[in-house]
C-alpha cells in the first residue's frame, strides 16, 4: 500500500468501460472502496460483486448519466455522503460515434459533445467544492491523443477531448490551491469496446497494462500525461508537422 | 489479442452489415495454430453486449469461444460468427461455507487460483493450463490430474446459465433439465452460450502439494506405477515419446498429495516465446536430447518436493505462447483414452507408430482416467489417456488416420478438445451418444443457429 495514496474511495464515472474496470481493480487491490457510476446498473452490480470478492473491499453501484446535467449536483452529494476517507474520481465515460455519422446527424454530434464535454464539465463542477472542502483527493480524467490534433477520421471526438483537456488545465489550477490533484490522461488506443470494430491501431494497450501504469502516474503526478508513454514523442512529432504535410497524411 | 488479425482475404461481410454492431472481420487460430479461420467476431464486455451479439449479421452460424486453448476446430467457426467471451469475467458470488462459486464464463482457472487459493480453496478439477475459461472448461468437460478420483469438471457443476440463440436464458442443473445439462457439459458450444457457472471448489490445507517424482524405465513399470498410485490425489506421467525397444514408454511418474504446510511462492514470472521457431530447431536430435535430460532429472528411487499448486498444475504456463515453438505450420495434438486391458497393447502400438514416424514430439502425457463423464460427448472413460504434440506436416493426416485406427480397434476415444483430424465415422463410433446431443439441439436451437468447424466436420450441422 502506498503512502501517498492511503485507502480511500474512488468514484469511477463510466465504470462499465474496460479501462474503468481495470482501473477499479487497481484501486481495489490497493484497498480503496469503490463507487461505480454509470447507466448499465445491471453490469455495475456484477462488477461490484466481482471487486468485493476479489479484493475484499466495499464496492457500490450508483446510477449516473453524464447527459442528465440536472442530476449532477444531487449525484455528487450522494457520492460524497457514501464515500469513506478521501474521495477520488476517475472520469472514464465518453462516446465515439463515427465522424461521418456525426456529420450526417446533428443529434449524434450534439450527444457526443454533451457526453464527452458538457457532461464532464458539469459533473466536475459539482465535484469541485467537495474536493476543496476535503482539501485533497485526486481526479483522473481520460482524454485522448485525438485531442492533440484534429484528424479527418474523428475530429469532432478529438475536439471534445481537446475541450476537456483545456477545461482540466484550469480546473487543476483551481484545485491545486486546496491540495487536490488533477491528472489529464492523453490516452493512445486501448483495446476496448470502443476500438474493437476499428482496424488494428498502433501501440494498442491492453486495459490492464494501461490501468497499471495509470495507477502509478495517479499516485504521483498531476497535470497531463501521455499513456502509453510512446505517445509523448509520437504526438510531439504529429503536432509539429506542417499543415501541408499533415493534411496529406492518411492517419 | 495475439491470435486475432485483420483478414482482408476473409470472405467479407459488407462493412455496412457490421457497422456499429460490435462485429468485425477476424481470422482466428486454434491453439495448435495449424489452420486460420476467417470469421466475424464480437467481444462483448458485459452481458448487455452479449445479448446484442445474438443478432448475427447475415444470419451466420454462431459459436462461443473462450481462451482458444482448444488445439483444433472445436473453437473455430470458419465463415461464421464467433462470440469471444474472454471479457465476461466477473466473479459473482462465493460462499466459503460450501465452496460454491458463481462466475461469468470468461473467468479463468488462473483467476480462481489467485482469488481462492489464499482462502484455502482450489478448483475441483483443473486442466493443464490456467488460461482456460470456465465456459470452455464446461464445453469440453475438462479433466485434470485427479480424474481417477474426481472425474471431470461436469460432476462439480451445481448449475450453469445458458443463453439460447433466440435470447431465452435458462438456469440448468442436472435435476432441472438433465438432457440439456448433459448436452451442454462437453457439448463443444453447440447448445448455447454459457453465461454463468456455479462450481464447487474444494478446501485444501495449504497452497502447496507434496509431489513425488519417480523414473520409470519402461511402459510395464509405468502402468504398474499408476496402479500402485491409484489412491493418490493426483497422478500424471511424462513419457519420452521417442524411446523405442526395451525403453519404450519410459518416463517420469508424478504423484501428489495436498501439503499440510505451505511453501513460499515466488511471484509469478512469465516469459514469452518470442517468435515462430524455425522448423530446423525441432528435429529428432534436439527433441531426443531434451527428453533424455528430462528423464534423467528424476532419480530412479524417486524424489519428493513441496511445490505450489501453480507449478504442479500448470507447468507450461510460465512460457507464454509456447505454441509458437512449432513454427509457422503449427502442430496437432493427439489425445485418446484406451480402456484398461486391451488398451495396453494399443498404447504400445501408438507409441511405436509415433516414434517410427520420426515426427519429433516432446513429452507425451500419460494419465489414468476413472469413469465416464456426465456429458453426452464427454471424453472421460476408464482407462489410460495418452496425449502428445506432433508438428503439422504433409504426412500428419496419414499418421493421424493410423492413430485413429489403433484407437478405434481398442475401443478407445479421441479427445475433441485436442482434435482436428478425427474422421466423421470415427467420431460416430467413439461418441455413441451424439444423437442425444442432436435431439437436445433440435429442441433448444431448432433453427440450427449454432455450429462450429468441428460440428460440420462430423456432420452434426
Ligand atoms: C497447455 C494445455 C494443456 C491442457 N491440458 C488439459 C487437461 O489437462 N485436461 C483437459 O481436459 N484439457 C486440457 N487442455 C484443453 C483445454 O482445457 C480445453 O480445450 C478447453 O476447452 C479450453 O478452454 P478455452 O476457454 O480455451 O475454450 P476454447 O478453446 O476457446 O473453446 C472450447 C470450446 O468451448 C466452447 N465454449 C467456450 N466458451 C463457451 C461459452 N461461454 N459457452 C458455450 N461454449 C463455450 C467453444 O465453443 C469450444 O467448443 C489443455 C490445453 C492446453 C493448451
Ligand atoms: N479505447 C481507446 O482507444 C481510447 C483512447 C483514448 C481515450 N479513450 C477514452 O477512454 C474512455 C473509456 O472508453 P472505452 O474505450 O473504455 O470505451 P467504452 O467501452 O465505450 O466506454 C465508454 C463508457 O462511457 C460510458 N458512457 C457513455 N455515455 C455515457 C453517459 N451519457 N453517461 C454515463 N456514462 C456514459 C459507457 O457506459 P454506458 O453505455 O453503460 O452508460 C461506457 O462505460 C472514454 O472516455 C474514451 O473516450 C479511449
Amino acid at each position: 500500500m502506498s503512502v501517498t495514496m492511503p485507502p480511500a474511495t474512488w468514484l469511477v464515472l463510466g465504470a462499465s468501460s474496460a479501462v474503468a474496470r481495470a482501473f477499479a481493480h487497481q484501486a481495489a487491490s490497493h484497498g480503496a472502496a469503490l463507487l461505480l457510476a454509470g447507466r448499465d446498473t445491471e453490469d455495475l452490480e456484477r462488477q461490484a460483486a466481482d471487486l468485493a470478492i476479489r479484493h475484499r473491499v466495499s464496492a457500490t453501484p450508483v446510477a449516473f448519466d453524464a447527459r442528465d446535467l440536472g442530476s449532477h449536483a444531487g449525484f455528487i452529494a450522494d457520492c460524497a455522503a457514501r464515500s469513506t476517507g478521501t474521495l477520488n474520481v476517475f472520469l472514464a465515460f465518453g462516446v465515439m460515434p463515427e465522424q461521418a455519422e456525426a456529420d450526417r446527424d446533428p443529434a449524434t454530434a450534439a450527444a457526443m459533445v454533451e457526453a464527452n464535454f458538457t457532461g464532464a464539465a458539469s459533473v466536475l463542477a459539482a465535484l469541485a467544492p467537495v474536493l476543496e472542502a476535503q482539501r485533497g483527493g485526486t481526479v483522473v480524467a481520460l482524454g485522448s491523443v485525438a485531442g492533440d490534433r484534429g484528424r479527418p477520421r474523428n475530429y469532432l471526438y478529438g475536439a471534445t477531448k481537446a475541450a476537456l483537456a483545456t477545461y482540466l488545465q484550469g480546473y487543476a489550477a483551481r484545485l491545486s490551491r486546496s491540495g487536490a490533484r488533477v491528472l489529464c490522461v492523453k490516452a493512445g488506443p486501448i483495446d476496448t469496446a470502443m476500438t474493437w470494430p476499428l482496424p488494428r491501431l498502433p501501440f494498442m494497450a491492453t486495459p490492464q497494462a494501461f490501468a497499471r501504469s495509470l495507477w502509478q502516474r495517479a499516485e504521483r503526478g498531476a497535470g497531463s500525461v501521455y499513456l502509453p508513454r510512446v505517445w509523448w514523442p509520437v504526438m510531439g512529432i504529429i503536432r509539429l508537422l506542417p499543415t501541408r504535410i499533415f493534411n496529406r497524411l492518411d492517419i | 489479442m495475439p491470435d486475432t488479425m485483420s483478414a482482408p482475404e476473409a470472405e467479407a461481410v459488407p462493412a455496412e452489415a457490421l457497422r456499429g454492431r460490435g462485429w468485425k472481420q477476424a481470422a482466428l487460430q486454434p491453439w495448435g495454430r495449424n489452420t486460420t479461420a476467417p470469421c466475424i467476431a464480437a467481444r462483448p464486455e458485459r452481458m448487455r453486449e452479449l445479448w446484442a451479439a445474438l443478432d448475427v449479421p447475415e444470419g451466420r452460424a454462431l459459436l462461443a469461444r473462450g481462451a482458444g486453448r482448444s488445439y483444433g476446430d472445436a473453437c473455430l467457426n470458419p465463415g461464421g460468427a464467433m462470440v469471444l467471451t474472454e471479457r465476461l469475467d466477473r466473479i459473482l458470488h462465493f460462499d466459503s461455507a460450501t465452496g460454491l462459486v458463481v462466475a461469468e464464463p470468461g473467468v479463468t482457472f488462473a483467476d480462481l487460483l489467485t482469488v481462492f487459493l489464499p482462502r484455502g480453496f482450489v478448483a475441483p478439477v483443473s486442466p493443464g493450463t490456467a488460461f482456460v475459461t470456465l465456459g470452455g472448461a464446461l464445453a469440453n468437460d475438462v479433466h485434470g490430474k485427479n480424474h481417477h478420483l474426481a472425474g471431470s469438471i461436469g460432476e462439480h457443476v451445481a448449475w450453469f446459465e445458458l443463453l439460447l440463440p433466440d435470447s431465452r436464458h435458462l438456469r440448468v442443473s442436472a435435476e432441472s433439465d438433465p438432457e440439456l445439462f448433459r448436452a451442454t457439459i462437453g457439448g463443444i458450444g453447440l447448445t448455447g452460450i454459457i453465461t454463468a457457472v456455479c462450481l464447487r471448489l474444494v478446501p485444501v490445507p495449504s497452497n502447496a502439494l507434496v509431489v513425488r517424482r519417480t523414473r520409470m524405465p519402461d511402459l510395464d513399470h509405468f502402468l504398474a506405477g499408476f496402479a500402485a498410485a491409484a489412491e493418490a490425489s493426483y497422478s500424471v506421467g511424462w513419457i519420452d515419446a521417442l524411446a523405442t525397444g526395451a525403453t519404450l514408454g519410459r518416463g517420469v511418474l508424478e504423484v501428489a498429495e495436498p501439503s499440510e504446510s505451505p511453501v513460499a511462492e515466488p511471484s509469478p514470472r512469465s516469459r514469452s516465446f518470442p517468435i515462430d521457431a524455425p522448423e530446423v530447431l525441432l528435429n529428432g536430435a534436439t527433441v531426443r536430447a531434451f527428453n533424455e535430460l528430462y528423464w534423467r532429472r528424476a532419480p530412479m528411487e524417486g524424489r519428493q518436493q513441496v511445490l505450489p499448486y501453480r507449478r504442479f498444475f500448470y507447468p507450461l504456463d510460465t512460457i507464454h505462447g509456447w505454441n509458437r515453438m512449432y513454427g509457422k505450420r503449427g502442430f496437432h495434438q493427439f489425445q485418446c483414452v484406451l480402456p484398461f486391458g486391451p488398451g495396453e497393447m494399443a498404447l504400445r502400438r501408438l507409441l511405436e507408430t509415433i516414434s517410427a514416424s520420426g515426427n519429433a514430439s516432446f513429452l507425451a502425457v500419460l494419465k489414468v482416467m476413472g469413469r465416464e463423464g456426465v456429458g453426452y460427448l464427454s471424453f472421460g472413460k476408464p482407462g489410460y489417456s495418452l496425449a502428445l504434440d506432433i508438428p503439422a506436416r504433409a504426412e500428419s493426416p496419414a499418421l493421424f488416420a493410423t492413430l485413429e485406427r489403433i484407437t478405434r480397434d481398442a475401443g478407445g476415444r479421441i479427445y475433441l478438445a485436442k482434435d482436428s483430424l478425427l474422421s466423421a465415422e470415427g467420431f460416430a463410433e467413439m461418441y455413441p451418444e451424439a444423437h442425444r446431443l442432436q435431439a437436445v439441439r433440435a429442441r433448444v436451437d431448432p433453427d440450427g443457429a449454432l455450429s462450429s468447424g468441428m460440428s460440420r466436420r462430423f456432420g452434426l450441422g
